[in-house]
Protein backbone atom coordinates (compact mmCIF):
# COMPACT_ATOMS: atom_id res chain seq x y z
CA UNK A 1 0.00 0.00 0.00
CA UNK A 2 1.26 3.47 -0.85
CA UNK A 3 1.73 5.59 2.26
CA UNK A 4 2.79 8.68 0.33
CA UNK A 5 1.74 9.26 -3.25
CA UNK A 6 2.18 12.51 -5.12
CA UNK A 7 0.84 13.23 -8.58
CA UNK A 8 2.36 16.09 -10.57
CA UNK A 9 2.78 17.97 -7.28
CA UNK A 10 3.79 21.55 -8.02
CA UNK A 11 4.55 24.48 -5.78
CA UNK A 12 5.73 27.83 -7.06
CA UNK A 13 6.46 30.93 -5.00
CA UNK A 14 5.48 33.74 -7.29
CA UNK A 15 7.92 33.31 -10.14
CA UNK A 16 10.35 31.20 -8.14
CA UNK A 17 10.24 27.45 -8.52
CA UNK A 18 9.69 25.23 -5.53
CA UNK A 19 8.84 21.84 -6.97
CA UNK A 20 7.55 21.04 -10.42
CA UNK A 21 5.26 18.12 -11.32
CA UNK A 22 6.82 15.89 -8.72
CA UNK A 23 5.74 12.23 -8.83
CA UNK A 24 6.71 10.08 -5.89
CA UNK A 25 5.39 6.91 -4.28
CA UNK A 26 6.50 5.58 -0.91
CA UNK A 27 5.15 2.21 0.18
CA UNK A 28 4.27 1.02 3.65
CA UNK A 29 7.27 -0.03 5.71
CA UNK A 30 9.84 1.55 3.40
CA UNK A 31 12.93 3.41 4.54
CA UNK A 32 12.86 6.01 1.80
CA UNK A 33 15.27 8.84 1.17
CA UNK A 34 15.17 11.90 -1.04
CA UNK A 35 18.48 13.40 -1.86
CA UNK A 36 19.48 16.57 -3.59
CA UNK A 37 21.55 19.70 -3.16
CA UNK A 38 20.32 22.67 -1.13
CA UNK A 39 17.46 24.39 -2.89
CA UNK A 40 16.54 21.31 -4.93
CA UNK A 41 13.04 21.24 -3.43
CA UNK A 42 13.40 18.66 -0.65
CA UNK A 43 12.04 20.90 2.08
CA UNK A 44 9.33 22.28 -0.20
CA UNK A 45 8.19 18.71 -0.87
CA UNK A 46 8.08 17.93 2.84
CA UNK A 47 6.36 21.19 3.78
CA UNK A 48 3.74 20.62 1.12
CA UNK A 49 3.12 17.05 2.31
CA UNK A 50 2.67 18.35 5.86
CA UNK A 51 0.18 20.98 4.76
CA UNK A 52 2.29 23.95 5.85
CA UNK A 53 2.09 25.25 2.30
CA UNK A 54 -0.62 24.57 -0.25
CA UNK A 55 0.29 22.98 -3.60
CA UNK A 56 -0.06 25.27 -6.62
CA UNK A 57 -1.27 22.32 -8.68
CA UNK A 58 -1.19 18.55 -8.65
CA UNK A 59 -2.16 16.42 -5.70
CA UNK A 60 -0.76 14.25 -2.96
CA UNK A 61 -2.14 11.60 -0.68
CA UNK A 62 -0.83 10.28 2.61
CA UNK A 63 -2.44 7.12 4.06
CA UNK A 64 -4.77 7.36 1.03
CA UNK A 65 -6.11 10.74 2.21
CA UNK A 66 -5.84 14.03 0.37
CA UNK A 67 -3.26 16.29 2.02
CA UNK A 68 -5.24 19.48 1.49
CA UNK A 69 -8.59 18.14 2.70
CA UNK A 70 -7.65 15.85 5.57
CA UNK A 71 -4.52 17.46 6.90
CA UNK A 72 -5.46 17.15 10.53
CA UNK A 73 -6.34 13.43 10.34
CA UNK A 74 -3.13 12.68 8.46
CA UNK A 75 -0.95 14.59 10.94
CA UNK A 76 -2.23 12.48 13.81
CA UNK A 77 -0.15 9.57 12.61
CA UNK A 78 2.93 11.45 11.41
CA UNK A 79 6.05 12.32 13.34
CA UNK A 80 7.97 15.23 11.81
CA UNK A 81 11.52 16.31 12.52
CA UNK A 82 12.37 19.67 10.94
CA UNK A 83 15.91 20.34 9.75
CA UNK A 84 16.23 23.12 12.30
CA UNK A 85 14.26 22.42 15.45
CA UNK A 86 13.04 25.68 17.00
CA UNK A 87 10.84 25.90 20.07
CA UNK A 88 9.14 28.50 22.21
CA UNK A 89 11.69 30.65 23.97
CA UNK A 90 11.56 30.49 27.76
CA UNK A 91 10.07 27.01 27.94
CA UNK A 92 11.69 23.99 29.51
CA UNK A 93 12.33 20.88 27.45
CA UNK A 94 9.84 18.83 29.45
CA UNK A 95 7.16 21.49 28.96
CA UNK A 96 7.74 21.46 25.20
CA UNK A 97 7.46 17.67 25.16
CA UNK A 98 4.29 17.77 27.23
CA UNK A 99 2.80 20.53 25.05
CA UNK A 100 3.50 18.44 21.95
CA UNK A 101 1.86 15.37 23.52
CA UNK A 102 -1.15 17.42 24.62
CA UNK A 103 -1.61 18.83 21.12
CA UNK A 104 -1.78 15.23 19.96
CA UNK A 105 -4.10 14.34 22.82
CA UNK A 106 -1.94 11.42 23.85
CA UNK A 107 -0.29 10.33 27.04
CA UNK A 108 3.09 9.15 25.88
CA UNK A 109 5.15 9.85 28.99
CA UNK A 110 6.73 6.41 29.07
CA UNK A 111 7.96 6.52 25.50
CA UNK A 112 9.05 10.11 26.05
CA UNK A 113 11.15 9.16 29.07
CA UNK A 114 12.64 6.19 27.26
CA UNK A 115 13.65 8.31 24.26
CA UNK A 116 15.06 11.13 26.39
CA UNK A 117 17.19 8.63 28.25
CA UNK A 118 18.41 6.93 25.10
CA UNK A 119 19.33 10.27 23.53
CA UNK A 120 20.79 11.58 26.80
CA UNK A 121 18.52 14.59 26.77
CA UNK A 122 18.24 16.64 29.96
CA UNK A 123 14.55 17.56 30.07
CA UNK A 124 14.86 20.02 32.94
CA UNK A 125 16.83 22.57 30.91
CA UNK A 126 15.39 25.55 29.11
CA UNK A 127 15.30 25.23 25.32
CA UNK A 128 17.11 28.57 24.92
CA UNK A 129 20.17 27.12 26.64
CA UNK A 130 20.40 24.13 24.33
CA UNK A 131 22.93 23.68 21.55
CA UNK A 132 21.74 23.04 18.01
CA UNK A 133 22.28 19.29 18.46
CA UNK A 134 20.41 19.16 21.74
CA UNK A 135 17.50 21.08 20.26
CA UNK A 136 17.48 18.47 17.53
CA UNK A 137 17.12 15.79 20.19
CA UNK A 138 14.05 17.58 21.55
CA UNK A 139 12.70 17.53 17.99
CA UNK A 140 13.40 13.82 17.74
CA UNK A 141 11.48 13.04 20.93
CA UNK A 142 8.57 15.19 19.71
CA UNK A 143 8.56 13.30 16.42
CA UNK A 144 8.80 9.83 17.93
CA UNK A 145 7.07 9.87 21.32
CA UNK A 146 3.56 9.22 20.00
CA UNK A 147 4.81 6.26 17.95
CA UNK A 148 3.49 7.39 14.56
CA UNK A 149 3.24 5.05 11.59
CA UNK A 150 5.00 7.54 9.28
CA UNK A 151 8.12 9.50 10.13
CA UNK A 152 9.07 12.48 7.99
CA UNK A 153 12.59 13.67 8.71
CA UNK A 154 14.13 16.74 7.08
CA UNK A 155 17.92 16.46 7.16
CA UNK A 156 17.72 14.44 10.37
CA UNK A 157 21.40 14.18 11.23
CA UNK A 158 22.50 17.79 10.77
CA UNK A 159 23.82 18.98 14.12
CA UNK A 160 24.06 15.53 15.71
CA UNK A 161 27.49 14.14 16.56
CA UNK A 162 28.41 10.76 15.00
CA UNK A 163 27.64 8.84 18.19
CA UNK A 164 24.20 10.39 18.44
CA UNK A 165 23.61 9.80 14.73
CA UNK A 166 24.19 6.11 15.38
CA UNK A 167 21.84 6.03 18.38
CA UNK A 168 19.23 7.86 16.33
CA UNK A 169 19.49 5.57 13.33
CA UNK A 170 19.36 2.53 15.62
CA UNK A 171 16.04 3.83 16.95
CA UNK A 172 14.83 4.48 13.41
CA UNK A 173 15.80 1.00 12.26
CA UNK A 174 14.04 -0.52 15.25
CA UNK A 175 10.90 1.47 14.43
CA UNK A 176 11.20 0.55 10.77
CA UNK A 177 11.36 -3.17 11.66
CA UNK A 178 8.14 -2.73 13.62
CA UNK A 179 6.50 -1.40 10.45
CA UNK A 180 6.99 2.37 10.63
CA UNK A 181 7.45 3.99 7.24
CA UNK A 182 10.36 6.40 7.18
CA UNK A 183 10.75 9.24 4.71
CA UNK A 184 13.88 11.31 5.06
CA UNK A 185 15.65 13.99 3.10
CA UNK A 186 19.37 14.48 3.03
CA UNK A 187 22.18 15.94 1.05
CA UNK A 188 24.62 13.35 2.38
CA UNK A 189 24.77 10.49 -0.07
CA UNK A 190 26.40 8.01 2.30
CA UNK A 191 23.64 8.51 4.84
CA UNK A 192 21.01 7.54 2.29
CA UNK A 193 23.09 4.65 1.03
CA UNK A 194 23.66 3.26 4.48
CA UNK A 195 20.12 3.43 5.79
CA UNK A 196 17.53 3.67 3.04
CA UNK A 197 16.07 0.85 0.98
CA UNK A 198 14.90 3.13 -1.79
CA UNK A 199 15.73 6.69 -2.75
CA UNK A 200 14.81 9.46 -5.13
CA UNK A 201 17.26 11.97 -6.49
CA UNK A 202 15.75 15.39 -6.80
CA UNK A 203 17.08 18.36 -8.65
CA UNK A 204 15.54 21.63 -9.76
CA UNK A 205 12.28 20.62 -8.13
CA UNK A 206 11.81 17.35 -9.98
CA UNK A 207 12.67 13.69 -9.43
CA UNK A 208 15.43 12.76 -11.86
CA UNK A 209 15.90 9.20 -10.62
CA UNK A 210 14.07 6.94 -8.20
CA UNK A 211 15.16 3.40 -7.50
CA UNK A 212 16.44 0.99 -4.89
CA UNK A 213 19.59 2.25 -3.27
CA UNK A 214 21.60 -0.68 -4.72
CA UNK A 215 20.54 0.27 -8.23
CA UNK A 216 21.34 3.93 -7.66
CA UNK A 217 24.65 3.00 -6.08
CA UNK A 218 25.59 0.85 -9.08
CA UNK A 219 25.31 3.81 -11.32
CA UNK A 220 27.17 5.85 -8.73
CA UNK A 221 30.78 5.54 -9.62
CA UNK A 222 33.67 6.04 -7.22
CA UNK A 223 35.99 8.94 -7.45
CA UNK A 224 39.53 7.57 -7.79
CA UNK A 225 42.52 9.85 -7.26
CA UNK A 226 45.97 8.38 -7.84
CA UNK A 227 49.21 10.21 -7.11
CA UNK A 228 51.92 8.64 -9.23
CA UNK A 229 52.06 7.27 -12.73
CA UNK A 230 49.05 5.22 -13.78
CA UNK A 231 47.24 4.95 -17.08
CA UNK A 232 43.54 4.19 -16.55
CA UNK A 233 42.52 4.53 -20.22
CA UNK A 234 42.30 0.77 -20.91
CA UNK A 235 39.67 0.43 -18.17
CA UNK A 236 35.98 0.26 -18.98
CA UNK A 237 33.79 2.62 -17.00
CA UNK A 238 36.12 5.58 -16.66
CA UNK A 239 34.61 9.05 -16.92
CA UNK A 240 35.53 12.61 -16.11
CA UNK A 241 39.25 11.87 -16.40
CA UNK A 242 41.61 14.67 -15.43
CA UNK A 243 45.40 14.48 -15.35
CA UNK A 244 48.02 16.69 -13.83
CA UNK A 245 51.76 16.13 -13.74
CA UNK A 246 51.42 14.60 -10.32
CA UNK A 247 48.09 12.81 -10.32
CA UNK A 248 45.20 11.23 -12.18
CA UNK A 249 41.58 11.63 -11.12
CA UNK A 250 38.57 9.87 -12.62
CA UNK A 251 35.08 8.57 -11.93
CA UNK A 252 35.09 4.81 -12.07
CA UNK A 253 32.10 2.50 -12.30
CA UNK A 254 33.69 -0.70 -13.61
CA UNK A 255 35.05 -3.81 -11.96
CA UNK A 256 37.23 -3.36 -8.90
CA UNK A 257 39.53 -6.22 -9.93
CA UNK A 258 40.35 -4.56 -13.25
CA UNK A 259 41.08 -1.32 -11.41
CA UNK A 260 43.42 -3.07 -8.96
CA UNK A 261 45.26 -4.73 -11.83
CA UNK A 262 45.85 -1.42 -13.55
CA UNK A 263 46.97 0.17 -10.31
CA UNK A 264 49.32 -2.72 -9.59
CA UNK A 265 50.93 -2.32 -13.00
CA UNK A 266 51.59 1.39 -12.44
CA UNK A 267 53.50 3.52 -9.94
CA UNK A 268 51.24 4.50 -7.02
CA UNK A 269 52.53 6.86 -4.35
CA UNK A 270 49.15 7.60 -2.85
CA UNK A 271 45.61 6.51 -3.56
CA UNK A 272 42.14 7.64 -2.49
CA UNK A 273 38.89 5.98 -3.52
CA UNK A 274 35.91 7.97 -2.34
CA UNK A 275 32.20 8.16 -2.97
CA UNK A 276 31.44 10.56 -5.73
CA UNK A 277 30.08 13.83 -4.45
CA UNK A 278 26.55 14.75 -5.35
CA UNK A 279 27.62 16.75 -8.35
CA UNK A 280 29.24 13.62 -9.77
CA UNK A 281 26.00 11.70 -9.30
CA UNK A 282 23.97 14.40 -10.95
CA UNK A 283 26.50 14.63 -13.73
CA UNK A 284 25.90 10.96 -14.31
CA UNK A 285 22.12 11.40 -14.51
CA UNK A 286 22.37 14.41 -16.73
CA UNK A 287 24.63 12.54 -19.10
CA UNK A 288 22.11 9.71 -19.20
CA UNK A 289 19.32 12.18 -19.90
CA UNK A 290 21.43 13.61 -22.65
CA UNK A 291 21.88 10.20 -24.25
CA UNK A 292 18.17 9.52 -24.14
CA UNK A 293 17.28 12.81 -25.72
CA UNK B 1 -7.74 24.51 25.66
CA UNK B 2 -4.12 23.41 25.27
CA UNK B 3 -3.17 26.38 23.11
CA UNK B 4 -5.14 28.82 25.30
CA UNK B 5 -3.16 27.69 28.35
CA UNK B 6 0.07 27.78 26.37
CA UNK B 7 -0.55 31.34 25.13
CA UNK B 8 -1.47 32.63 28.57
CA UNK B 9 1.65 31.03 29.97
CA UNK B 10 3.84 32.62 27.30
CA UNK B 11 2.10 35.99 27.76
CA UNK B 12 2.09 36.12 31.55
CA UNK B 13 5.20 38.30 31.99
CA UNK B 14 4.11 41.10 29.60
CA UNK B 15 0.64 40.83 31.11
CA UNK B 16 1.95 41.35 34.63
CA UNK B 17 4.24 44.19 33.58
CA UNK B 18 1.55 46.10 31.68
CA UNK B 19 -1.09 45.54 34.36
CA UNK B 20 1.30 46.65 37.09
CA UNK B 21 2.45 49.70 35.13
CA UNK B 22 -1.03 50.92 34.21
CA UNK B 23 -2.41 50.08 37.65
CA UNK B 24 0.45 51.84 39.39
CA UNK B 25 0.00 55.04 37.37
CA UNK B 26 -3.75 55.03 37.96
CA UNK B 27 -3.31 54.56 41.68
CA UNK B 28 -0.74 57.40 41.85
CA UNK B 29 -3.13 59.64 39.95
CA UNK B 30 -6.08 58.89 42.21
CA UNK B 31 -3.98 59.30 45.37
CA UNK B 32 -2.84 62.73 44.15
CA UNK B 33 -6.41 63.98 43.81
CA UNK B 34 -7.16 65.04 47.43
CA UNK B 35 -4.03 67.16 47.49
CA UNK B 36 -4.82 68.74 44.14
CA UNK B 37 -8.49 69.31 44.84
CA UNK B 38 -7.83 72.43 46.92
CA UNK B 39 -5.70 74.02 44.24
CA UNK B 40 -8.03 72.93 41.46
CA UNK B 41 -10.25 75.97 41.38
CA UNK B 42 -7.50 77.95 39.70
CA UNK B 43 -6.18 75.09 37.64
CA UNK B 44 -9.59 74.31 36.22
CA UNK B 45 -9.86 77.78 34.80
CA UNK B 46 -6.43 77.50 33.23
CA UNK B 47 -7.25 74.14 31.73
CA UNK B 48 -10.61 75.35 30.54
CA UNK B 49 -9.10 78.24 28.60
CA UNK B 50 -6.55 76.51 26.44
CA UNK B 51 -8.73 76.38 23.35
CA UNK B 52 -8.17 73.42 21.12
CA UNK B 53 -6.03 71.71 23.71
CA UNK B 54 -8.90 71.92 26.18
CA UNK B 55 -11.33 70.52 23.66
CA UNK B 56 -8.98 67.76 22.61
CA UNK B 57 -9.09 66.22 26.05
CA UNK B 58 -12.73 67.00 26.68
CA UNK B 59 -11.79 69.44 29.44
CA UNK B 60 -14.17 72.06 28.13
CA UNK B 61 -16.99 69.89 29.37
CA UNK B 62 -15.40 68.23 32.38
CA UNK B 63 -14.53 69.91 35.63
CA UNK B 64 -11.09 69.10 36.86
CA UNK B 65 -12.14 70.12 40.33
CA UNK B 66 -14.55 67.21 40.81
CA UNK B 67 -13.30 63.67 41.29
CA UNK B 68 -15.29 62.40 38.33
CA UNK B 69 -13.96 65.07 35.97
CA UNK B 70 -10.42 64.50 37.16
CA UNK B 71 -10.78 60.74 36.86
CA UNK B 72 -12.29 60.90 33.39
CA UNK B 73 -9.37 62.94 32.01
CA UNK B 74 -6.35 61.67 33.93
CA UNK B 75 -7.15 58.04 34.49
CA UNK B 76 -9.05 57.84 31.24
CA UNK B 77 -5.89 58.70 29.35
CA UNK B 78 -3.75 56.26 31.31
CA UNK B 79 -6.20 53.39 31.03
CA UNK B 80 -7.10 54.33 27.47
CA UNK B 81 -3.60 54.56 26.05
CA UNK B 82 -2.03 51.87 28.23
CA UNK B 83 -4.82 49.40 27.62
CA UNK B 84 -4.90 50.16 23.90
CA UNK B 85 -1.13 49.63 23.63
CA UNK B 86 -1.27 46.36 25.49
CA UNK B 87 -4.22 44.99 23.54
CA UNK B 88 -2.91 46.00 20.12
CA UNK B 89 0.63 44.88 20.85
CA UNK B 90 -0.41 41.50 22.19
CA UNK B 91 -2.95 40.81 19.47
CA UNK B 92 -0.72 41.92 16.60
CA UNK B 93 1.92 39.38 17.54
CA UNK B 94 -0.32 36.44 18.45
CA UNK B 95 -0.33 34.75 15.04
CA UNK B 96 2.62 36.49 13.41
CA UNK B 97 5.09 35.57 16.15
CA UNK B 98 4.81 31.90 15.22
CA UNK B 99 6.34 32.67 11.85
CA UNK B 100 8.70 35.37 13.09
CA UNK B 101 10.13 33.11 15.80
CA UNK B 102 9.85 30.14 13.45
CA UNK B 103 7.75 28.06 15.82
CA UNK B 104 4.88 27.78 13.32
CA UNK B 105 6.47 24.69 11.85
CA UNK B 106 6.37 23.03 15.26
CA UNK B 107 2.82 24.06 16.11
CA UNK B 108 1.19 23.42 12.75
CA UNK B 109 2.67 19.98 12.13
CA UNK B 110 0.63 18.75 15.06
CA UNK B 111 -2.85 17.43 14.31
CA UNK B 112 -4.56 20.72 15.08
CA UNK B 113 -6.88 22.53 12.69
CA UNK B 114 -5.65 26.00 11.76
CA UNK B 115 -9.11 27.25 12.72
CA UNK B 116 -8.63 25.86 16.21
CA UNK B 117 -5.25 27.59 16.50
CA UNK B 118 -6.89 30.92 15.59
CA UNK B 119 -9.83 30.33 17.94
CA UNK B 120 -7.70 29.36 20.92
CA UNK B 121 -5.29 32.25 20.43
CA UNK B 122 -8.26 34.60 20.22
CA UNK B 123 -9.68 33.11 23.40
CA UNK B 124 -6.34 33.67 25.13
CA UNK B 125 -6.36 37.32 23.99
CA UNK B 126 -9.88 37.91 25.32
CA UNK B 127 -9.00 36.23 28.62
CA UNK B 128 -5.85 38.34 29.07
CA UNK B 129 -7.63 41.61 28.23
CA UNK B 130 -10.57 40.73 30.49
CA UNK B 131 -8.31 39.78 33.40
CA UNK B 132 -6.33 43.00 33.05
CA UNK B 133 -9.47 45.14 33.06
CA UNK B 134 -10.96 43.38 36.07
CA UNK B 135 -7.75 43.92 38.02
CA UNK B 136 -7.50 47.58 36.97
CA UNK B 137 -11.17 48.18 37.80
CA UNK B 138 -10.64 46.66 41.24
CA UNK B 139 -7.54 48.80 41.82
CA UNK B 140 -9.33 51.99 40.73
CA UNK B 141 -12.38 51.38 42.90
CA UNK B 142 -10.25 50.31 45.86
CA UNK B 143 -7.99 53.38 45.66
CA UNK B 144 -10.97 55.72 45.27
CA UNK B 145 -12.47 54.26 48.42
CA UNK B 146 -9.11 54.55 50.18
CA UNK B 147 -8.81 58.31 49.57
CA UNK B 148 -12.29 58.79 50.98
CA UNK B 149 -14.07 59.89 47.80
CA UNK B 150 -17.60 58.66 47.10
CA UNK B 151 -17.32 56.14 44.32
CA UNK B 152 -19.28 57.28 41.25
CA UNK B 153 -20.21 53.65 40.49
CA UNK B 154 -22.22 54.16 37.36
CA UNK B 155 -19.94 56.56 35.53
CA UNK B 156 -16.77 54.83 36.61
CA UNK B 157 -18.06 51.39 35.61
CA UNK B 158 -19.22 52.72 32.25
CA UNK B 159 -15.80 54.28 31.59
CA UNK B 160 -14.04 51.06 32.42
CA UNK B 161 -16.50 49.09 30.30
CA UNK B 162 -15.92 51.43 27.37
CA UNK B 163 -12.15 51.08 27.61
CA UNK B 164 -12.53 47.31 27.90
CA UNK B 165 -14.54 47.25 24.68
CA UNK B 166 -11.99 49.58 23.06
CA UNK B 167 -9.23 47.13 23.88
CA UNK B 168 -11.26 44.24 22.49
CA UNK B 169 -11.90 46.21 19.31
CA UNK B 170 -8.28 47.25 18.77
CA UNK B 171 -7.22 43.74 19.75
CA UNK B 172 -9.61 42.26 17.21
CA UNK B 173 -8.34 44.46 14.37
CA UNK B 174 -4.70 43.83 15.32
CA UNK B 175 -5.42 40.10 15.50
CA UNK B 176 -6.69 40.21 11.92
CA UNK B 177 -3.50 42.00 10.87
CA UNK B 178 -1.41 39.46 12.73
CA UNK B 179 -2.66 36.74 10.38
CA UNK B 180 -1.12 38.67 7.46
CA UNK B 181 2.08 39.89 9.09
CA UNK B 182 5.28 37.92 9.36
CA UNK B 183 7.32 40.59 11.10
CA UNK B 184 6.98 44.13 12.38
CA UNK B 185 3.87 43.32 14.37
CA UNK B 186 4.92 45.46 17.36
CA UNK B 187 5.20 48.57 15.22
CA UNK B 188 1.87 47.93 13.57
CA UNK B 189 0.16 47.37 16.92
CA UNK B 190 1.54 50.47 18.63
CA UNK B 191 1.13 52.52 15.46
CA UNK B 192 -2.53 51.64 15.17
CA UNK B 193 -3.22 52.44 18.84
CA UNK B 194 -1.47 55.82 18.62
CA UNK B 195 -3.20 56.70 15.38
CA UNK B 196 -6.63 55.91 16.82
CA UNK B 197 -5.85 58.05 19.87
CA UNK B 198 -4.89 61.07 17.78
CA UNK B 199 -7.86 60.62 15.45
CA UNK B 200 -10.05 61.09 18.52
CA UNK B 201 -8.18 64.25 19.53
CA UNK B 202 -8.88 65.60 16.04
CA UNK B 203 -12.50 64.56 16.36
CA UNK B 204 -12.72 66.54 19.60
CA UNK B 205 -10.99 69.64 18.21
CA UNK B 206 -12.56 70.08 14.80
CA UNK B 207 -16.20 70.02 13.79
CA UNK B 208 -15.14 69.01 10.29
CA UNK B 209 -13.51 65.86 11.64
CA UNK B 210 -16.57 64.55 13.48
CA UNK B 211 -16.88 61.60 11.09
CA UNK B 212 -13.63 60.27 12.58
CA UNK B 213 -15.63 59.15 15.60
CA UNK B 214 -16.89 56.21 13.56
CA UNK B 215 -13.34 55.05 13.02
CA UNK B 216 -11.66 55.52 16.36
CA UNK B 217 -12.87 53.55 19.36
CA UNK B 218 -11.61 56.33 21.63
CA UNK B 219 -14.75 58.23 20.57
CA UNK B 220 -17.08 55.97 22.54
CA UNK B 221 -14.71 56.18 25.52
CA UNK B 222 -14.94 59.98 25.72
CA UNK B 223 -15.19 60.67 29.44
CA UNK B 224 -17.15 63.92 28.94
CA UNK B 225 -19.89 62.11 26.99
CA UNK B 226 -20.09 59.29 29.50
CA UNK B 227 -20.34 61.68 32.44
CA UNK B 228 -22.95 63.79 30.60
CA UNK B 229 -25.16 60.96 29.34
CA UNK B 230 -24.38 58.23 31.88
CA UNK B 231 -24.52 55.80 28.97
CA UNK B 232 -22.38 54.66 26.03
CA UNK B 233 -23.13 55.65 22.42
CA UNK B 234 -24.84 52.59 20.93
CA UNK B 235 -24.13 53.49 17.30
CA UNK B 236 -20.42 54.05 17.84
CA UNK B 237 -20.23 50.84 19.86
CA UNK B 238 -22.00 48.86 17.14
CA UNK B 239 -19.55 50.16 14.51
CA UNK B 240 -16.65 49.32 16.81
CA UNK B 241 -17.82 45.81 17.53
CA UNK B 242 -18.43 45.23 13.82
CA UNK B 243 -14.79 46.22 13.15
CA UNK B 244 -13.67 43.83 15.87
CA UNK B 245 -15.67 40.98 14.36
CA UNK B 246 -14.25 41.82 10.93
CA UNK B 247 -10.76 41.48 12.41
CA UNK B 248 -11.64 38.09 13.86
CA UNK B 249 -13.16 36.92 10.58
CA UNK B 250 -10.13 38.12 8.61
CA UNK B 251 -7.83 36.18 10.93
CA UNK B 252 -9.81 32.97 10.34
CA UNK B 253 -10.11 33.41 6.59
CA UNK B 254 -6.47 34.34 6.05
CA UNK B 255 -4.74 32.06 8.50
CA UNK B 256 -6.58 28.88 7.51
CA UNK B 257 -5.33 29.29 3.93
CA UNK B 258 -1.95 30.86 4.49
CA UNK B 259 1.37 29.38 3.34
CA UNK B 260 3.55 29.07 6.43
CA UNK B 261 7.19 30.07 6.03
Amino acid sequence: MAIIKTHKLTKTYGRARGICELDLTVDEGEFFGIIGPNGAGKSTTIRTLLGLIAPTSGSAEIFGRDITKERQVILRDIGYLPSEAIFYSGMKVKDILRFSAQLRGCDCRRECERLAEELQLDVSRKVDELSFGNRKKVGIVCALQHEPSLLILDEPTSGLDPLMQKVFFDILRERNLKGTTIFLSSHVLSEIQRHCSRAAIIRDGAVIACDSVEELAKTNAHRVVVHGDVDPTPLAGVRDLTRTDESVSFLYSGSMKALLDVLAAGQVRDLTVTEPDLEDVFLHYYEKDGENA
Amino acid sequence: MTIVRHEIRLGRIPFLIWTAAIGFMMVICIVMFPEMKGQMAGVSEVFASMGAFTAAFGMDRLSFGTFLGFYAVECGNILGLGGAFYAALTAASLLSKEEKDRTAEFLLTHPVRRGRVVLEKLAALVILITAMNLILYGMAVGTTAAIGETIPWKEMSLMHLAYYLLQLELGGIAFGLSAVLRRGSAGVGIGMAVMMYFLNLLNNISDKAKWLRYITPFAYCEGADIVENVSLDGTLLAVGMALMLAGWAAAFLIYTKKDIR
